[in-house]
C-alpha cells in the first residue's frame, strides 16, 4: 500500500471518529432528538471496505450507520442536520440517525429493522447482474442480523443467483446487550454460515483497517470479475452502549466484564492505525494531530450550520408519502 | 375491444408493459411453470424468458430483494399464487417499501408491484383463502387494489407498472372466471377511482374484490324478486379509496351496505362505514350494514365452507334489512365457485 492510500484510510477514520465524538458532546443538549447508535470502534470496517468501492457501487447499512454513511462519502451536513431534524438533513428530518442515505455517492439506504438492507443489497446486485453492469452492492450489518431468517434466505438467493454482492458482518458480539453466547451455537463462527451456502468467506481483524482493506480489495475483485457473492466477518469492540454515547461504566452495565471492556478499548482501530503509520514512518504524530484539529474545526462549523438550518414547516407533514 | 378473461387481461397487461419498458421483470415461485400461475405469466415467459424468474422460497427476503432492485431502476412484478404467503412480506412492504419515499426524502421511490391471489372453493381452508387487502390498505405509502373485472385489472396493472408507488394487487381466484370488454391498448386506470357498475336508486352496495360481482348478482335478485333498485359500486382500489363516488351514491339512495371478502373488524367494510358515518350520517335513513366473513378462520369441510362466504343472497338480505322491508330472500343462485373442481 502506498503512503497516500494508507494515510487516506487513517484520515477517513479520524473524520468519522471526530464526527461521532462531536455528536456525543452535543447529544446531551436534547436538540438531536433521535435514537443514536454510535459507530465508535467500528470505523476500520466501514473505511477499509468503502475505500475498496466506487461511488457507483451500491452500499446499504443498518441502524449503526454513521460510519458507513461517512465512509461511503456522505456529507457531514447531511448527517448532522438530519440528527438535528432540519431540512438540510439527508432525509429532511424524516429519517433520523438510523436512516442515513446518500445515493449520490452510493449509500442507498440504512434501516433500523434487522436484515432489511441485506435483502435490498442482494436485490440491487441482482439488478446489476440483469443489466450486465460492473457495479456491485455491499451490505454492512452486525452479528445480530445473522440469526434472522432473512440472512439465510439472502445467502441462499445470492449463491443460487450468483449476484455481485459483498456481505460485511461487523461482529461486536452483542445484540443490544445480549451476548453471542446465548444467541448462537457454542463455538460457532458466523462466516461459516456463508461458506455453508457455497459463498467464499473470510474472517479478518475488524480493528485493523489495513487488513480489512486488503480483504475488501480481494473480495471486490472476486465479485467484479463475475464470480458471485463474497462474505467478510470482521470482529470489533463496541466502545459505547447500544444506543447513546455513554460507556458501559457510566450506565453501570456489567454484561461485559471490566477487564473485557479495558481489553476492548485497547483495540481502538484509530489508535492502532496511527501507531502503525508512525512506526512505519508514513506520517508523524504532529501530522495526525493537525488532521484531527482541522476536522474538529470543520465538524464544529457543520454543527453550527446544522443548527442554523430550519425545521421542516408543518405544512410539509404529508410530503413524500406518495 | 374484445372480451377477455381475468387471467388473459393480466397476461396482456404484463406483456405490453414488458414490451414498453425493459426494466419490468416478473418473479415468483412457479412463474415459469407450464400454465404460468393460472395463465397470467405464461405469455410473458414465452416472450421474455430472461425476464421471468422462478425463485427460491424466501418471501420475506424476496420482497426486500425486489425493493433493492427497484431502487436501482427495475420494475419488479412479483406474483404470490396464494396471498396468505404475503404475511411473510409485511416487514418489507410495510416497514420499507411503503415508507421509502417519505423516510429517505431523496426523490427516489421503490415501485414494486405485488400480485397476490386469494383462494376460494374446494376446501382452500384457513391459510389459503384469506384476503389481505385491508392489512396492506391500513398503511400510508402503498396503493392497494382489489380489481374484480378483467378490464379494471388490466388498467390498474398498467398503472402499477408505470407509476412510482409500491402497489399491492389482490385477486380473488373466483373472479378468474369473469370476462368483459377489455381495451387492446395498455390504458392506465388511476388508483383511487371507483366505478358505478350498476345504477340504482334505493340502496347503495359497495363491494370489494369478488364482492363487486356478488353485489351485481344481489342487485339482480333485489330487482327481480323484490322490486328494489340497488346501485352497485366497485371501489377497484381500496387505498386510496374513492370516497366521493360512495358519498354521491349514498346521498341519492340514503342506504348503504358494504360487502367484503374479509372480516368485519378493522376491515374494508368498517372503513367504508366510517367514511359514511363521518361524512354522510345526515343522508343515511338507516344504519350501515356490513356483509363479511364470519369471525372464524375459513373451514375446509363443504358443509361449513358453503355458508362461510358472503353470497348474493346474504348481500340482498342485508339490503332488504336496511330498507326495513321485512322480506326474506328465497332465491338461490349457484356458488360462484360451484364448478371449480380444484385442487388449487
Amino acid at each position: 500500500m502506498t503512503g497516500k492510500d494508507a494515510t487516506t484510510l487513517l484520515r477517513e477514520m479520524i473524520r468519522i471518529r471526530v464526527a461521532e465524538e462531536t455528536v456525543g458532546r452535543y447529544y446531551p443538549e436534547q436538540e438531536m432528538r433521535t435514537p443514536t447508535h454510535f459507530s465508535i470502534g467500528q470505523e476500520a470496517i466501514s473505511v477499509g471496505v468503502c475505500q475498496a468501492l466506487e461511488h457507483t457501487d451500491a452500499a446499504y447499512s443498518g441502524h449503526r450507520c454513521h460510519a458507513e454513511y461517512l465512509a461511503k462519502g456522505g456529507s457531514l451536513i447531511g448527517m448532522f442536520a438530519e440528527l438535528y431534524g432540519r431540512v438540510d438533513g439527508c432525509c429532511r428530518g424524516r429519517g433520523g440517525s438510523v436512516h442515513l442515505n446518500a445515493p449520490e455517492v452510493g449509500l442507498i439506504a440504512s434501516s433500523a429493522i434487522l436484515g432489511e438492507t441485506i435483502a435490498t443489497a442482494v436485490g440491487s446486485a441482482w439488478a446489476f447482474k440483469m443489466d450486465g453492469s460492473s457495479r456491485i452492492a455491499v451490505t454492512f450489518f452486525g452479528d445480530g442480523v445473522t440469526e434472522e431468517g432473512i440472512m439465510h434466505e439472502c445467502l441462499n438467493f445470492a449463491s443460487v443467483m450468483q449476484v455481485p454482492v459483498l456481505f460485511v458482518c461487523g461482529n461486536n458480539g452483542l445484540s443490544t446487550n445480549t451476548p453471542l453466547s446465548v444467541r448462537q451455537p457454542k463455538g460457532h463462527q458466523i462466516w461459516k454460515w456463508a461458506a455453508g451456502y457455497g459463498i467464499p468467506a473470510v474472517h479478518v481483524d475488524g480493528g485493523d483497517v489495513f487488513a480489512v482493506h486488503e480483504a475488501a480489495k480481494q473480495a471486490v475483485a472476486h465479485i467484479r470479475a463475475g464470480n458471485g457473492p463474497y462474505f467478510i466477518e470482521a470482529p470489533y469492540f463496541r466502545a459505547r452502549v447500544h444506543v447513546g454515547y455513554e460507556s458501559d461504566a457510566e450506565k453501570n452495565y456489567a454484561f461485559r466484564s471490566k477487564e473485557a471492556v479495558e481489553a476492548g478499548m485497547a483495540l481502538d482501530p484509530v489508535a492502532k492505525a496511527t501507531r502503525t503509520l508512525i512506526a512505519d514512518g508514513v506520517c508523524t504524530q504532529a501530522e495526525v494531530d493537525a488532521w484531527t484539529a482541522a476536522l474538529v474545526q470543520e465538524v464544529e462549523d457543520v454543527v453550527a450550520a446544522a443548527k442554523a438550518s430550519p425545521y421542516p414547516s408543518t405544512d410539509e407533514l404529508l410530503v413524500g408519502t406518495y | 375491444m374484445r372480451r377477455l378473461k381475468y387471467n388473459q387481461a393480466i397476461s396482456e397487461a404484463t406483456v405490453q408493459c414488458m414490451e414498453r419498458d425493459p426494466n419490468v421483470f416478473v418473479a415468483g415461485i412457479g412463474v415459469k411453470d407450464p400454465g404460468g400461475i393460472f395463465g397470467t405469466t405464461e405469455d410473458a415467459n414465452r416472450r421474455f424468458p430472461s425476464r421471468v424468474f422462478d425463485i427460491p422460497n424466501c418471501e420475506n427476503a424476496f420482497a426486500g430483494i425486489t425493493i433493492g432492485a427497484a431502487a436501482m431502476g427495475k420494475r419488479p412484478l412479483v406474483v404470490h399464487p396464494r396471498n396468505d404467503f404475503m404475511f411473510l412480506t409485511t416487514d418489507m412492504l410495510i416497514n420499507l417499501a411503503a415508507k421509502w419515499k417519505y423516510m429517505y426524502q431523496n426523490g427516489s421511490s421503490v415501485p414494486v408491484v405485488t400480485r397476490g391471489i386469494v383462494g376460494r372453493g374446494f376446501g382452500q381452508g384457513a391459510t389459503h383463502s384469506q384476503s389481505t387487502h385491508a392489512l396492506f390498505g391500513h398503511f400510508p405509502g402503498l396503493y392497494v387494489a382489489t380489481p374484480c373485472f378483467p378490464s379494471d385489472m388490466k388498467g390498474l396493472l398498467v398503472s402499477a407498472l408505470t407509476g412510482d408507488v409500491p402497489v399491492v394487487l389482490i385477486e380473488n381466484r373466483a373472479v378468474y372466471n369473469l370476462e368483459d370488454d377489455v381495451p387492446e391498448e395498455p390504458i392506465a386506470i388511476p388508483f383511487g377511482k371507483g366505478r358505478v357498475i350498476r345504477e340504482g336508486t334505493d340502496v347503495t352496495i359497495v363491494g370489494a374484490s369478488l364482492m363487486a360481482y356478488e353485489s351485481l348478482r344481489a342487485a339482480a335478485i333485489l330487482s327481480e324478486q323484490h322490486g328494489v333498485s340497488a346501485e352497485v359500486i366497485d371501489p377497484r382500489s381500496i387505498r386510496p379509496l374513492d370516497e366521493e363516488i360512495i358519498l354521491e351514491s349514498v346521498a341519492k339512495t340514503r342506504h348503504l351496505v358494504v360487502a367484503d371478502t374479509s372480516h368485519a373488524t378493522y376491515g374494508f367494510a368498517a372503513e367504508v362505514a366510517a367514511v359514511a358515518a363521518e361524512k354522510a350520517l345526515g343522508d343515511l335513513r338507516a344504519p350501515v350494514k356490513r356483509v363479511t366473513l364470519p369471525d372464524s378462520p375459513a373451514p375446509v369441510t363443504k358443509s361449513l365452507e358453503e355458508i362461510f362466504h358472503p353470497s348474493p343472497m346474504s348481500i340482498a338480505q342485508a339490503c332488504l334489512d336496511v330498507l326495513k322491508a321485512e322480506a326474506q330472500v328465497t332465491s338461490h343462485l349457484r356458488d360462484v365457485q360451484e364448478a371449480f373442481a380444484g385442487p388449487y
